[in-house]
């Protein structure tokens, strides 16, 4: 077995020191009942790695990859081209085979790197203070919404109908338990978010509300009037961001007033890998509310000659500190993902990031407007980043996004599996376009669209 | 340079009494392979990339609301070859399992199979969208329910929930399942028991679900208390939070009597599997009648730590939490098509507790996990299970004649082996046996944890270990204890050789700095 190094006589000169008959006399206190007598029935027994790579390769081999394909989808997740360098960074023993860096002195190398990663993130968001990861966006929100509801000492948020449906639900289930109240709404169908009824949905009561931007439909506005109501009222405002390239482009949610902001990191580094693991991003814009902020902080210090280095700090709002009492249960973080995302983000600098968002809002207002000219299909946003929504004239998009799939198109994201039972959104198709895309897969895109909706007319 | 120690131990290369080997101060701060590196917003330009793209078209028009940006994000950049160079200069600051022994208990350090980085590349699984239809992942959904039926079956257990992202996460939904099982039969409970020598996890993760956290004591010989157990029991329990084997490396051979007083008093159990490592393809939990247990696939199942994440902690769940599972689980229909169960699903979602993340889960772990497992097998797996275990006693009878064992004589240990830190002079303390340690080239164990023991030392050497790892870092290990049983004051300024001395951590937390100003 060539992952264990023991052989045989090792093993019996070993049981020999400890004073063991057998291995199994190392369980004795097992119970009777709990003891197996041979290897677990039903399992296959070892196997070469030439025999595994062949299993795993046909399984891998039933997915439609999103490289090999004209390929447009996004709603949280979303396909850019990583830089070679970044997998072969990650790849290095010291940080894929490294621990939680609690032994400062022999983990200078993530804890700078985590350093570097909180800078970036606080920057990019338009905050002061951005922690070392989370697991994901999804649960990043719940957290944010968690910390507003200890700062304002409230309960009730106030969750945006176009945020991220899997977020919300994230969020109310984790209000269920908390006892916490979360106000949420559908997305209202229009082309530009309903701002004016989240802000009056905002009163006294209210510890946060939660907006994303872009929203869920893609559509972008100016947050800042919701960031003053908001404030008006005691209440903090939480931003979702899903799509951290956009941010190359549009104003940073800091600046409008944001005083949490939250997000998917996947973008930067990390890809697809059908949902997870993902990077899960978390900044405060004040930095009085650090005591409050959940997860894993990298900070500066220095060791015993001067010399400049870099520890795990604040550890008393954690969980192995302060036990019950901590400001979350997260022990892990979402480390090697960081990674992929700083050595992405230092290869693009403030320059590539500004040209790469630059590239995804030129394909996709191209792809916008040659998707509107297919018969049937109206393109609701009037302002997008890099992803917008579709109206299919009263065609079920889900049944055209299978149908398009069958025909090697990934077509996009169908509303309705998002917001099932909402009639309205099972006609909306969700399209995502990024610097991958290219000119000839849009034009696919129309041709198939055109094609499935003809027939499903049929 | 400061001289290292006054004690008689002398480090072989920095300084001689004669002071003639300290070696000259360098210009660069670098000692040879062992290299400086300045933070990247010190280095970086503004105007760098080391990505080719299209340069930016300020007069192409865009439909961005007036919100295009004008003013600067403050980010840097670097070319390839700088970049590569500097965060190959920052890997050599660190420790990983692939440079040495790293026993680091409760934590499991064991070796990474390259198979697994290579098979989790493969463009069917690293590219595929988690919200492709579903006709077009079907392989990957195979990969849920593939590693989802191996973990049933070794843990013996009739249901799994994948989609946690890790330890703590998987604890929250089976803590969240048990308060959805005793409100779905309108028995809210208040309480939940947790040992004292349990992780911090357990008490946050009940007090989350608005539990009350009691500790339960235990026993002078290292396991849970069960009379003491017994005699809180009672219609406000929900449950108890039991890591077996427990954190002081020991089987809980009680647990079937706890289970059983614990259903017999309407609570649930909950099995904290951290340390699964230690039994997998020997005993089955479900024998014990646990009602939840989280896998941690980065520990038992061999997938990278990565300086602290990802984990994925998915859930094995008995037939009574099994309905509240957490969206999204997969379910295979009569004609061999695999499909996700998700909100929109709503006579099969049943009465599931909700969706705790986005998507699906940590695919990229169970990709890794389940090459794992297919390489071991059943057989593979029973022997890991063996070789942990012996390479643990082997250790903790190597160390016991000098070093307070607590447990020593409550029978074998698990996975790893249990020391406190009694018999050190001097004032010294476990902290200075782990930076002691460090200049020997080993990472430290797990220090100053379970709390019930004083200045707690646990050492978990995993099965990837060969005999002659173990016996270095035994001598090594002895070497530094008996410092400390000597009072040798030198290993209070430990560790001298690596890339930095011992941080002020008391400083960083009084006047945080959490990012680069400049």
């Amino acid at each position: 077995m060539r992952y264990l190094p023991l052989t045989d006589t090792d093993r019996t000169a070993m049981l020999a020191k400890i004073g063991a008959a057998t291995v199994d006399d190392l369980f004795v206190d097992v119970p009777e009942i709990a003891r197996l007598d041979g290897p677990i029935r039903d399992l296959p027994m070892h196997a070469s790695e030439m025999a595994v790579e062949r299993h795993m390769k046909k399984l891998a081999a039933k997915n439609l990859v999103a490289g090999e394909v004209p390929f447009f989808l996004g709603a949280g997740a979303y396909r850019h081209h990583v830089p070679a360098s970044v997998d072969t960074i990650i790849q290095r023993g010291e940080f894929l085979t490294a621990y939680t860096p609690y032994q400062p002195e022999i983990a200078q190398g993530t804890l700078q790197m985590l350093f570097e990663f909180q800078t970036q993130v606080a920057r990019l968001y338009g905050c002061a203070v951005a922690n070392a990861s989370l697991y994901d966006g999804s649960t990043a929100c719940w957290e944010a919404v968690a910390m507003a509801t200890r700062v304002t000492r409230r309960k009730r948020a106030v969750l945006s109908g176009a945020l991220h449906p899997h977020y919300a639900e994230v969020v109310k289930t984790m209000a269920k338990f908390t006892g916490d109240e979360i106000a949420d709404a559908q997305p209202a169908i229009t082309a530009e978010p309903d701002l004016d009824g989240l802000m009056a949905r905002i009163d006294e009561d209210t510890a946060c509300v939660v907006v994303q931007y872009p929203d869920i439909l893609g559509r972008i506005s100016d947050l800042t009037p919701v960031a003053e109501a908001a404030h008006a009222k005691g209440a903090l405002l939480v931003v979702v961001n899903t799509e951290p390239v956009a941010l190359g482009s549009i104003k940073s949610p800091g600046e409008m007033g944001a005083d949490i902001v939250v997000g998917e990191g996947q973008s930067l580094g990390v890809g697809l890998q059908f949902g997870g693991p993902y990077l899960g991003l978390f900044a405060v814009r004040d930095p009085k509310h650090v005591r409050q902020m959940p997860g894993r902080l990298c900070g500066e210090t220095t060791d015993a000659e001067g010399k400049r280095g870099f520890v795990l700090t604040l550890s008393t709002r954690e969980q192995h500190i302060r036990r019950e009492k901590a400001t979350s249960n997260i022990c892990t973080n979402s480390g090697l993902c960081a990674l992929a995302f700083t050595v992405h983000m230092t290869l693009l600098g403030e320059r590539g990031l500004r040209e790469l968002a630059a590239e995804n809002h030129r394909l996709a207002c191209l792809a916008a407007d040659r998707l509107a000219k297919v018969p049937g299909v109206e393109v609701l946003n009037t302002a997008f980043f890099n992803e917008f929504t579709l109206m299919l004239g009263g065609k079920p998009a889900r049944e055209i996004i299978r149908d398009m799939a069958d025909r090697g198109v990934l077509g996009g994201v169908s509303l309705g599996r998002l917001y099932p039972g909402v009639a309205a959104l099972e006609h909306a198709l969700l399209v995502a376009v990024t610097e991958t895309t290219t000119e000839d897969d849009i034009e696919v895109l129309a041709r198939e669209l055109e094609a499935s909706i003809k027939e499903s007319a049929q | 340079m400061n001289a290292p120690n006054q004690s008689g131990w002398k480090p072989a290369m920095i300084v001689s009494e004669d002071g003639m080997h300290s070696g000259p101060q360098t210009t660069t701060g670098n000692r040879a392979l062992m290299l400086e590196e300045p933070l990247l917003f010190e280095i970086g330009r503004a105007e760098v990339t080391g990505v080719d793209l299209p340069p930016v078209d300020v007069n192409a028009p865009t439909r961005l609301a007036g919100l295009a940006r004008s003013e600067p994000l403050g980010l840097v950049g670097l070319t390839e070859p700088e970049t590569v160079r500097h965060y190959t200069r920052l890997s050599r600051q660190n420790y990983g399992i692939d440079l040495g022994f790293f026993p680091l208990g409760s934590c499991t350090m064991k070796h990474n199979p390259r198979l697994n980085e290579k098979i989790a590349r493969l463009p069917g699984f690293a590219d595929v969208h988690p919200l492709s239809p579903q006709n077009a992942v079907q392989g990957a959904l195979e990969v849920i329910s593939e590693l989802g039926g191996w973990l049933c079956t070794l843990t013996g257990m009739p249901a799994v929930a994948m989609s946690p992202k890790a330890g703590a996460h998987g604890e929250l939904c089976g803590i969240l399942a048990i308060r959805a099982a005793h409100e779905a039969r309108g028995d809210a409970r208040e309480v939940v028991l947790v040992p004292e020598s349990a992780h911090g996890t357990n008490p946050a993760t009940a007090a989350f679900a608005n539990y009350r956290v009691e500790d339960i004591p235990a026993t002078p010989e290292g396991r849970v208390d069960v009379e003491a157990l017994k005699a809180r029991l009672g219609p406000d329990v929900a449950a108890v939070m039991i890591t077996n084997p427990n954190t002081c490396g020991l089987f809980e051979k009680d647990f079937r009597e706890i289970a059983d007083a614990v259903h017999e008093a309407g609570g649930y159990v909950y099995c904290d599997g951290a340390n699964f490592n230690a039994i997998v393809g020997k005993v089955r939990p479900g024998d014990l009648g646990v009602d939840a247990m989280h896998i941690n696939l980065h520990k038992t199942f061999s997938t990278p730590h990565g300086g602290g994440g990802p984990g994925s902690g998915p859930v094995v769940l008995s037939e009574a939490l099994a309905p509240f599972a957490p969206l999204p689980f997969v379910r295979k229909d009569d004609a061999g098509t695999f499909y996700l169960v998700e909100e929109e699903n709503r006579e099969e979602r049943g009465p599931s507790f909700g969706r705790m993340t986005a998507f699906h889960g940590q695919m990229g772990m169970f990709t890794r996990a389940l090459t794992y497992m297919l390489s071991h097998g059943a057989d593979g797996l029973k022997q890991v299970a063996e070789d942990a275990v012996l390479n643990a006693n082997y250790i903790l009878r190597s160390m016991e004649d000098i070093l307070h064992a607590p447990f020593a004589g409550s029978g074998p240990c698990m996975h790893e082996a249990l020391f406190g830190d009694k018999d050190f002079t001097g004032g010294l303390s476990t902290l200075d046996v782990a930076k002691g340690l460090i200049d020997e080239g080993y990472h430290p164990m797990t220090v100053y944890f379970p709390l019930v023991v004083h200045g707690a030392m646990l050492v978990e050497p995993t099965e990837t270990e060969s005999k002659a790892a173990i016996d270095q870092f035994i001598t090594a290990f002895r070497a530094v204890v008996e410092r400390a049983l000597a009072g040798d004051e030198g290993l209070k300024q430990a560790p001298y050789y690596a890339p930095r001395r011992r941080l002020d951590e008391t400083a960083a937390a009084r006047k945080p700095k959490l990012a680069f100003e400049g």
